[in-house]
């Protein structure tokens, strides 16, 4: 009975609390329903038309969806950044918003299940995956693994952040057996999912751009600059629009640790470059119609040199330290961060993995108008889910929203 | 990988289902002679064979010989006594129903693959009765070389869907 | 929290049956839904295959106006099936594309072929960079050029059965790559994984006309798909398994492929493999395909 009472309580107040706010909350709210619903409607049509309104066909099976659902496994994985300071390193000014970490994780895996379900072909039959309804083929197929993991880490995520938020709720400190174990078993699942998802292409002999060894590295680097450049955006914005507070100090040293992935992330790419255009075999096909196209298809061309020039260029400010403490360098290098591992990790990644084709044939793909108006419906999706999450999250932490007849610790 | 799989098969040979070996006389429909032509005794059992290489006029004109011509001459297929079969260089007669025989003579590997079924159409049953023609029915004797054909239309390449 | 229950405070006994309870609900329901629910046909029993294919039968043969039968034969003992494509006779013909497209019910609008014929150029050798399936000369064989036809290879060590997330592909006894249509969730992860483009999806709801139907069909090979689900060349299973050889074999007007049971040591496939040159496509893939390509002369 108690429980019920007080999970009542907690959901009346959410609603409250979510149902409350100034213009640009609202502003945002419709915008991003609008979103949802050209997405909604351009899904429905798609379901009933077949996925041939999407530009993929046999020859590029693969395409802004699965880039996207790449691109957001990582953003996930990125919460940990934030972990491994917080717990292993024991530094305080980070420990407030590891849960901002988690909501953000939670969003993102919410995506990546989206993402994937508008891409299959068949969502009616999602079920198949799961046993003992379906056949799970475990531990053969890579992706039943990725499905495993997703779906632990997020059920990770979920249960800290809302065991944190639930107790804060009452009043109560989180329980720290409970919260530490699962708060430290991230780390390794937030290696594990992007490791998982990159060995999906990675183990695939006939996709010789994937199949390469540095895939699993590259994707950690890039998932450990882009998750924290969204992250620090939210942070900031928080901290101007209500009493959160963060110090500037975690703020930077956040910016610090994404200039070492990005680094990591740029040597990386540098070396997978030397080694296709020094070797010279067949393989360096793949590699060259990313950054110069070939025989006149060049759809691709300009979106791979933005990626560099965004990576390089937040490099170079986040690897100063003054450039780092400049509010203005700070956020340019988010925003180029953000750009840039969506670019190199999304299209970046798919397109130039499946052209030319396993038999040689080159057919440019890019995305279509209902391609991308159910992608960013999707991504409305999580915007919401995280929005509607922070609505809550930043009153509990904050202790504005406490549960009315309990004042008292456990 | 090929000695893998040779290896493999070795060792699963042991399973293998007992079949015929390939018999010297093979099934084969009725040699595709044009219409009327046969037989051929009809004209030529009152006819004075004729053995003097020449080029015809009076008969048969339609066939321009394309088939080592400038070396061989009707009658060093057909037997100049009997018109109703073909002879083999050594003068050993051979019906029109074994031409393979006479084909054999020079395209020897080829006959010896026919024999195993690897040239040639393949119809019937891979595991009961296969079922062989005669080169004859693919190959004209006359103008062995086959004709280029008019290929089927070429697949659709991948188009966007109009947005 | 309330209902804690270790050591110190002992759980109340109605706590107890009601998380009982909600278990072996719970458990209940799981067991029903995996005993009575839809599966993959490689899993069902015979009777339930029976029944499914009744239902196939009458889903079909309503949706075409005709009598279609989906069989279930059995991969034959001792059987594994190979083919062999001479390359120093194919000339580009295509027949044996629109023969599988009318015998495997391939879905004329949009367009799947399950054969893909490259034109490749003499002097470059086997190069798929240089080749092409799109030529549309007056005549075949062009000079100069030669032709290999691309189709599922049936590999002994397939990388796309690995990949399934669902398991609702696999290799048969005979070696035939098998799709189960009514189980695929459409993810293509088999088509990243297939080296040779062999695998082809249903982007739109297929189209076959009612009267080039093919109504012998088998519920792994050539029954009418849906959208949204895989598909590719199965050795034309309805008619191997029956003893006759694929259509493409049939198809073929100057006897440049050759089909038979790799286990028969008197079959076309050995002679082949014993007598001639033979080879197969990106070897060093290690997919031990099962399709040979070979030059006779």
């Amino acid at each position: 009975m108690k429980t019920i009472r007080s999970f009542t309580d907690f959901a009346r107040g959410s609603v409250m609390l979510v149902s409350q706010g100034p213009r640009g909350y609202w502003v945002w709210l419709a915008f991003l329903s609008i979103l949802i619903m050209s997405g909604l409607l351009a899904y429905i049509h798609q379901v009933q038309a077949g996925l041939g309104v999407t530009a993929m066909r046999d020859q590029v099976s693969w395409g802004f969806y699965i880039g996207n659902f790449t691109f957001l496994v990582g953003v996930a994985a990125a919460a940990v950044i934030l972990v491994i300071p917080a717990y292993v390193y024991d530094w305080k000014p980070i420990r407030e918003i590891v849960i901002y970490g988690e909501l953000l994780a939670i969003s993102a895996i919410v995506m990546c299940l989206l993402f994937v379900t508008v891409d299959i072909g068949r969502p009616d039959r999602f079920w198949h995956l799961i046993p003992p309804l379906g056949y799970l083929n475990f531990p053969q197929s890579i992706l039943a693994w990725d499905v495993m993991v997703l779906n632990l880490y997020f059920l990770i995520n979920f249960t800290v952040a809302t065991h944190i938020l639930y107790r804060a709720f009452h009043g109560q400190h989180y329980r720290k057996g409970l919260v530490v174990p699962l708060v430290l078993l991230s780390i390794p699942m937030a290696v594990g999912i992007h490791t998982v998802t990159a060995f999906l292409y990675n183990g695939l002999a006939a996709r010789p751009y994937w199949n390469s060894s540095i895939l699993a590295p590259q994707f950690l680097a890039s998932a450990f600059c882009s998750g924290p450049a969204i992250l620090l955006v939210v942070l900031q914005l928080l901290r101007k629009f209500t009493k959160f507070e963060i110090k500037d100090e975690a703020i930077h040293k956040i910016a610090e640790l994404m200039a070492y992935a990005m680094f990591l992330n740029l040597f990386l790419h540098g070396a997978e470059a030397f080694k296709e255009y020094y070797s010279d075999t067949e393989h360096l096909l793949y590699t060259r119609y990313w950054y110069s196209g070939i025989n006149g298809h060049n759809t691709l061309v300009p979106y791979a040199w933005t990626a560099v020039f965004c990576n390089i260029l937040a490099f170079g400010l986040f690897i100063s330290p003054k450039a780092r403490r400049n509010i203005v360098t700070l956020n340019i290098g988010c925003l180029a961060t953000y750009m840039g591992v969506y670019i190199e990790k999304g299209m970046g990644l798919i397109i130039p993995g499946l052209t030319p084709d396993t038999l040689g044939e080159i057919y440019e793909y890019y995305p279509t108008s209902s391609e991308l108006r159910v992608a960013a419906g999707v991504f409305a999706v999580g915007f919401l889910l995280f929005t509607l999450m922070l609505k809550v999250a930043v009153p509990i932490s904050l202790g504005e929203f406490i549960r009315p007849a309990t004042k008292s610790t456990a | 990988m090929r000695t893998l799989l040779i290896a493999t098969l070795a060792i699963a040979s042991a399973a293998a289902a007992d079949k015929p070996k390939t018999v010297e006389k093979l099934e084969v429909p009725p040699p595709p002679f044009s219409e009327g032509i046969f037989p051929c005794t009809s004209c030529h059992a009152t006819m004075k064979p004729d053995r003097t290489r020449r080029e015809l006029t009076m008969m048969h004109v339609e066939i321009d010989l394309k088939h080592d011509q400038e070396h061989r001459w009707c009658l060093d297929c057909h037997d100049a006594n009997n018109r109703d079969q073909l002879h083999l260089a050594s003068g050993e007669p051979v019906k029109f129903e074994e031409s393979y025989k006479l084909c054999g003579q020079c395209h020897g590997e080829k006959l010896r693959d026919w024999r195993a079924g690897v040239h040639g159409r393949r119809t019937g049953y891979w595991n009961g009765t296969k079922g062989y023609l005669l080169c004859a029915h693919c190959h004209n004797p006359h103008q062995p070389r086959f004709k280029a054909l008019a290929p089927k239309p070429a697949p659709q390449a991948p188009k966007r869907p109009v947005d | 929290m309330e209902n804690d229950c270790n050591s110190q405070q002992p759980c109340s006994k109605q706590s107890m049956s009601r998380r009982g309870f909600t278990v072996s609900a719970a458990g209940a329901i799981v067991t029903i839904m995996t005993s009575c629910g839809p599966k993959r046909l490689h899993d069902v029993s015979p009777a339930v295959l029976k029944r499914s294919l009744a239902e196939m039968e009458a889903k079909y043969s309503a949706q075409y106006g005709t009598n279609v039968k989906v069989s279930d034969t059995q991969p034959i003992p001792g059987v594994l099936f190979a083919q062999a494509l001479d390359i120093s006779r194919c000339i580009g013909c295509r027949r044996c594309v629109y023969a599988c497209v009318g015998e495997n019910n391939q879905s004329r609008d949009p367009q799947i072929h399950w054969i893909r014929v490259m034109s490749m150029e003499k002097e470059k050798g086997v190069d798929f960079t240089h080749a092409s399936p799109y030529y549309q000369p007056a005549e075949v064989p062009q000079e100069g050029h030669f032709y290999m036809p691309v189709a599922c290879q049936q590999c002994s060590n397939p990388p796309c059965t690995k990949v399934c997330p669902t398991g609702a592909t696999w290799t048969e006894k005979d070696g035939i790559t098998v799709i189960d249509y009514d189980w695929c969730i459409g993810c293509r992860y088999c088509m990243a994984a297939c080296p040779y483009g062999a695998r082809h999806f249903n982007w739109s709801e297929p189209s076959v006309p009612k009267e080039e139907l093919n109504t012998s069909t088998h519920y792994l090979g050539n029954r009418p798909r849906p959208k949204g689900v895989v598909e590719k060349c199965t050795f034309c299973i309805q008619r191997t398994r029956n003893g006759r050889y694929p259509a493409c074999a049939e198809a073929c007007p100057v006897g440049a492929r050759k089909f038979g049971n790799l286990l028969d040591k008197e079959s076309e496939i050995r002679y082949i493999m014993e007598h001639k040159r033979v080879m197969v496509l990106k070897e060093d893939l290690n997919t031990v395909p099962k399709f040979f390509y070979f030059y006779a002369t």
